[in-house]
Parts: C-alpha cells; structure tokens; sequence
C-alpha cells in the first residue's frame, strides 16, 4: 500500500480539513466506475426520451440532448473523481473523502465500527479490486473505500477489525 | 409458568414444572425456562377469534331461535349453504365439522402457548416459541437499551403486562408478552440490575405473588387498573413534570400539526362549495383522517405522561387506556432534539425528543416513544434534561443551552453562519450555529421554527463535512453528525467553510477521546465491581 502514498486531488477552493499524507485507490478503479458511469448514463439518456416519444413534440428532444451531454462530462472526469477519492488510518480513527465538485469528508473511531465488509462487483472481480464498507450503528455513516486492490482490501480490512476490537466501545 | 404439570412438548421446562409444584412462588429469573401468563393465547390474538363466533352467532341467531322453537325457516331458496345443510339433513356432520375445527383451534393456541417458553440467566435472556416453525431468541442483557411495559386495554383486564426488552438494533426487541403485570414489573427491575451490571440478592422481588382469595383478587386487579405503576414501592416517588391538561389541549390546537390539518380543511371546503372541485376531497380526505388520528392518538397518549428518576435510569409513562412505561437506563440515549413548533413561542412551550439505539415499532401499543417531553415549559425541559442528560447539563453547559433556546446574541457560545450564508438560511443564518464541549455537541438551527440538538459525543458514531459547488461559491460547508437513526437528525448546514472544517476535527477528535473516557469508566466499575465480589466470596 505504501506506494500509492500521495496527494490526492484537492479542487480550487475546496475543503481539505485535514491536511497531510491519504492514501489513493487503485487506478485501476477508473475502469470499474467508468463503465458505472457510461451505462447508467446510457439508461437515464434513453429514459429520457419518453416524453418526446409520447408527445412527439420535437423540443423535447433538448433533455435527453443536455442528459447525455452531463453524462459525458461525467464519464471525462471519472480519473479526476477517482484520483479525489483517499483514506487515512489515523490514531484512533479513519478518515474517508470523495468527489471533487460535491465533497465528502468523513471519520469513523475505529471503537464504533461494527463490521467492516468487502463487496466486489463482476468488473471489480476480474480487475482484482474490491470494495470495503464500513458499517456502524449509525446508518447515515455508509462509509466505502472503492477500488483498493483485493490483497490491501484484506489486510486493510483484518487491522481495522484489530483496531476496532482494541478500542471497543459500547454503542 | 405456574402451570404443575411437567410437558412433554418442551424438553426443559419439566424440572421447572415440577419445582413450581413443589414451591408455590417461582423465581421467574433463575434460569430455568418458564411460561407465559395463562391468558397469553385469548390476549395474543383470542379476542379476533372470540369476535368472529360471535359475529356468526349472533347472524345465525334467528335461525338457531327458529332450529329450537321448531318453526324452521321455509327453505328450498337454494343459494344459501345452511339452507341446503338444513334441507339435506345433514346438521350432525356440520355440527362435529364445528367441534373438529373448534378443538383443533383451541389445541392450536393451548400448544402454542406450551411451548411458548422464556428464561432468564445472569447473561441473557432467552425467548423460544412456534409450533411448526421454531423461533428461539436471545438478547444478552448487557447490550439493553431500554426496558418497556406495556399494557393494552384487554390485557390490563387480564391484569397481565407486555415486556417488551429492547436490544440495539432494528426490531431486536425480545418480547414476553404477556406476564402478570406484578412480575413485568419485578422481572424489569430484576433485568435492568442485571444489565447495569450490580448483581444485589434482588431476585426475590421476582417472585410469583399469589394472593388466594377471589376477593383479593378483584380489588388487586383494580388497584392496579388505577394505579399508574403497578408496585408502589417499584415507583419513583413523583414525576417531575406533571401533565395539565389544560396546556395540553393548548399545545394540541396550536401545534403546527394542527394548524396544517385546519388549512387544509378550509382548502379543501373552499375548492369544493365556491369551485365545485369536489375531487379535491378524494385526496385531502385521507390525508385528514392521518393528520388527525395522530393529533388524537398525541392527545390521548400524554394525557397521563410522566417522567421520573429511578435507580436504574429514565421511567417515561403514557397513554391513558392501554399504558405504557419504558425505563431507559443511563447512556442510552443517542441525540436530543429540543425544539418550539411556531405558534408555542408567546406560551414558551416546547417539546424534546430523542433519538434511541433500538427500535421496536412491529406493533402499535409495543411503539418505542421519541418523544421524551411532549409539551413542556421552560423549567420542565431543564428538568427533563437533567434527567436525560445528567452529565451535560450541568453548571457551564447549562448556560449554553439557554442560549440555544434564545435568539442568536454576539458572544453566547455559539460559532454561527457567515453573514453571507443569509442567502440560503434567509432567516435562520444568524440562530443556525453549533457549540463544542467536551461532553456534547449543541446544535442550534432555525429561526421560525427553533429548535437545539445535544448530541452526547460519548454516543456519537461517526461525523463528515460536505460541500457542493453552490456552497463552494459561498466558502460554505455543511457538517453531519451520524447517530444512532431516529427522528433526529443532527446536521448544520450553511457554516463557514474554514469554521466547518476545524469543527468536523473538533468533533471526531471529542467523539474519539469521550468514549475512551467512558470505556475505562467501564473497565475501572467493572474492575471494582469484580473486586467487590471476590471479597463477598472470601
């Protein structure tokens, strides 16, 4: 994991409230949340047209026009998206960020975690990759690290267990 | 439970039995598995049972009246199947198809409460029930987040009482429904000792009380169909807030809740006399019937709240027919939501609800409350608090939730909005703002509608920071603090984006270093406690 130590994207004007040293995810992970990206933009654009086809009013056409257009945008910076994404083991807690134009900053104690999953999609699985989901007794937590190589899920997963059972605290 | 013979059905019980034949009282906590209150099957369910047989009875009445006087009703109209059992003579064979599915009723409900069994260890307690499909239960008493009592209408009859013990958790509720409401409240008692860990010699006070005389019985039954708690020398001396009705029904009527349903009546009568839209109504009149069962079931349920101090936590009684009273033992509860619907600020009235780690709302009597406080004044919303939140409102503390009570002043110890967060919080912006101790986060928001939210930081389970490009623009930054779900949530939207982050550290570094407070607390009570015990052993 020590590789892959550096800084990740931090957006003009944006939060960066804990400054220092995150670890990044897999690179590989652009792929898994570019094809994500491309098929759900692909529903929604096609979804998009139903108004047009029922009232076959040709201005309508302008949504699905402006819905694909995001939706390529979206896809152009899935490598920046992906780049923004870090965590970090603190002393007594991890620390989680996203996104670029929507930031998210979270920190979960290591003592409130009540289990830590690994999920992994068909794309992830073929790329080796995997997804670790930390749940606590707060369902607003919902804290995932995405695209972390399956090896470093594994490790990453047993020492936040370990942190977790040393620092155990009641709900 | 009291029930002598030994049972074939459930393997354990039989030593059980045969003890509670040998001694009159049971100790319902000793381990051993026992049953329910005898009335379990008619209270779980009986009554629909009860109601369809008179409902067909009281239909075929004439035809029974007419069947005995002989004058039997001229059939041969053909449709009707008693009519063509009547007219084919085959009344014997309907009458054993009755006695069969009768009794197979009866033995049904009579199983299902044979094997209906619960016990009680030092660790856990243990719930297994079924007949075809077994479902065994356990809930380790450590982990206990609140006790409740319930006691409907019919049941109260019965004098039996639900136990309903919440465990963290999404309908993790272990549920003993139904006791005699003697022991629900002993077996509370005895549970709540246990869960907090002091093991006193209190299980005498589970014992089955027996009292013979049918006399006895009766006036028992009413004393304690009166009585709000049910062993006066369980109950906490007084409530500490004592309910008028009169303020009551002020707060009903000025509630917002209220105030919608009232709009929305002369909306909907305007549109459908001056318009003639009378489809409106398909739409506003289901709404109605929602907004105002909960207006009547509010009323109704707080006629006869009380809220008390007891040794093992918070005691919070409701309801005025069917009872309710729950015992949150100390640290359970999760957030606090202090907060003043519009049309109660000239009275000061205002209302506190929490958040808890368990949630066991499967049934409408067993419903967990979140409203803790449901109309208060000023002073009786410190009370409460101070029984809530007994570390927290202390001396310094208190004066900040004074302030976040208040309109928004230059130094009362909030950190508030930027004047430029005016563009999305019009009003609110200069209320909307947050202090830090080192024991709780103060939350205080809105303006029309105020309201402060205590989050205890030893309870608080992670926090994040968040911004979208519009915040971005305005150097703005939202901040979450995750608790346990609840109809509280403890956000502040719209602070300072610099503000925000030094908060979001603030707050993951107190949350960090309260529980480790509390968990060597723990660890050091736990280690006096052992200390304790070993010199009772020598």
């Amino acid at each position: 994991m020590t590789d892959k130590i550096d800084m990740p994207v931090t957006p003009r004007g944006g939060l960066d409230p804990v400054p220092g040293e995150w670890r990044r995810v897999s690179p590989r992970y652009v792929w898994v949340d570019l094809v994500g990206n491309v098929i759900s933009g692909l529903v929604v654009t096609a979804a998009s047209t139903i108004p047009f086809w029922v009232t076959q009013l040709p201005w309508l056409l302008v949504i699905p026009a402006v819905v694909f257009v995001i939706a390529v945008i979206g896809a152009a910076i899935t490598p920046r998206r992906v780049r923004a994404i870090g965590y970090r083991l603190r002393d007594d807690d991890l620390l989680v960020r996203r996104g670029i134009l929507f930031q998210r900053f979270a920190a979960v104690p290591y003592g409130r975690m009540q289990l830590v999953d690994i999920n992994r999609g068909p794309l992830a699985r073929a790329l080796g990759l995997a997804e670790l989901k930390l749940v606590t007794a707060a369902s607003a937590s919902n804290v995932t690290v995405p695209g972390l190589p399956m090896a470093d899920a594994e490790e990453l997963r047993d020492r936040l267990v370990e942190l977790a059972e040393s620092r155990r605290a009641g709900l | 439970m009291s029930d002598p013979a030994p049972g074939a059905t459930a393997p354990d019980p039989a030593p059980a039995a045969a003890a509670a034949a040998i001694a009159p009282a049971v100790d319902l906590a000793d381990g051993e598995w026992h049953r329910l209150h005898p009335a379990t099957p008619l209270l779980r369910g009986g009554f629909a049972f009860v109601a369809i047989a008179g409902f067909v009875l009281a239909n075929l009445r004439e035809r029974i009246l007419g069947l005995f006087l002989g004058a039997g009703p001229g059939g041969g109209e053909g449709g009707d199947p008693i009519d063509v059992i009547v007219r084919r003579g085959l009344i014997p064979l309907a009458l054993v198809v009755v006695l069969v599915v009768l009794i197979l009723i009866i033995t049904i409900f009579w199983l299902s409460w044979r094997v209906h069994t619960f016990r009680i260890t030092d660790e856990l307690v243990e719930v297994r029930s079924g007949i075809l499909f077994r479902t065994n239960r356990r809930g380790r008493l450590d982990r206990i987040q609140g006790i409740n009592v319930g006691r409907p209408l019919f049941a109260r009859l019965f004098g039996a009482a639900r136990l309903d013990i919440n465990v963290a958790g999404n309908d993790a509720n272990v549920q003993l429904a139904y006791l005699s409401g003697r022991n629900a409240d002993a077996l509370r008692r005895l549970i709540l000792q246990r869960a907090s860990g002091s093991r006193e010699p209190g299980s005498a006070a589970a014992r089955l009380e027996h009292d013979g005389s049918l006399g006895g019985m009766v006036t028992q039954r009413a004393r304690e169909f009166v009585a709000p708690e049910l062993d006066p020398q369980l109950a906490p001396p007084e409530s500490v807030v004592a309910m008028h009705p009169g303020r009551l029904l002020g707060s009903t009527v000025l509630h917002d809740r209220t105030v919608v349903f009232v709009l929305l009546v002369i909306a909907a009568a305007v549109l459908a006399s001056a318009a003639h839209m009378f489809f409106v109504l398909f739409g506003v009149v289901p709404v109605l019937l929602g907004i105002g069962s909960q207006i009547v079931r509010r009323f109704s349920r707080s006629l006869r709240y009380s809220i008390a101090a007891t040794p093992d936590g918070v005691r919070v009684g409701y309801g005025l027919l069917s009872t309710n009273n729950e015992t949150l033992p100390p640290g359970r509860i999760h957030s606090v939501e202090i907060r003043q619907p519009l049309l109660w600020r000239p009275a000061d009235w205002w209302e506190v609800r929490i958040n808890l780690a368990s949630h066991s709302d499967r049934q409408e009597g067993g419903r967990r409350t979140s409203t803790i406080l449901p109309v208060g004044s000023r002073a009786e919303v410190f009370r409460v608090l101070e029984l809530v939140l007994p570390d927290i409102v202390g001396d310094g503390s208190r004066q900040l939730v004074v302030s976040g009570l208040a309109p928004a002043r230059a130094d009362d110890g909030y950190t508030g909005s930027p004047r430029r967060a005016a563009v999305l919080r019009w009003f609110s912006w200069r209320r909307n703002g947050f202090a830090l101790e080192p024991e709780a986060v103060l939350l205080r928001r809105g303006a029309i509608w105020r309201s402060l939210i205590v989050v205890p930081t030893a309870r608080m389970q992670s926090v994040s920071l968040r911004q979208g490009p519009l915040l971005r623009m305005l150097r703005l930054a939202d901040v979450h603090v995750h608790t346990v779900s609840g109809p509280i949530r403890a956000a502040l939207e719209d602070l300072d984006a610099v503000v925000a982050a030094g908060f979001f550290r603030d707050v993951a570094a107190s949350g960090v270093a309260a529980a480790q407070r509390e968990s060597a607390a723990h660890l050091a009570g736990r280690a006096r406690w052992q200390g304790m015990s070993r010199s009772h052993e020598q």
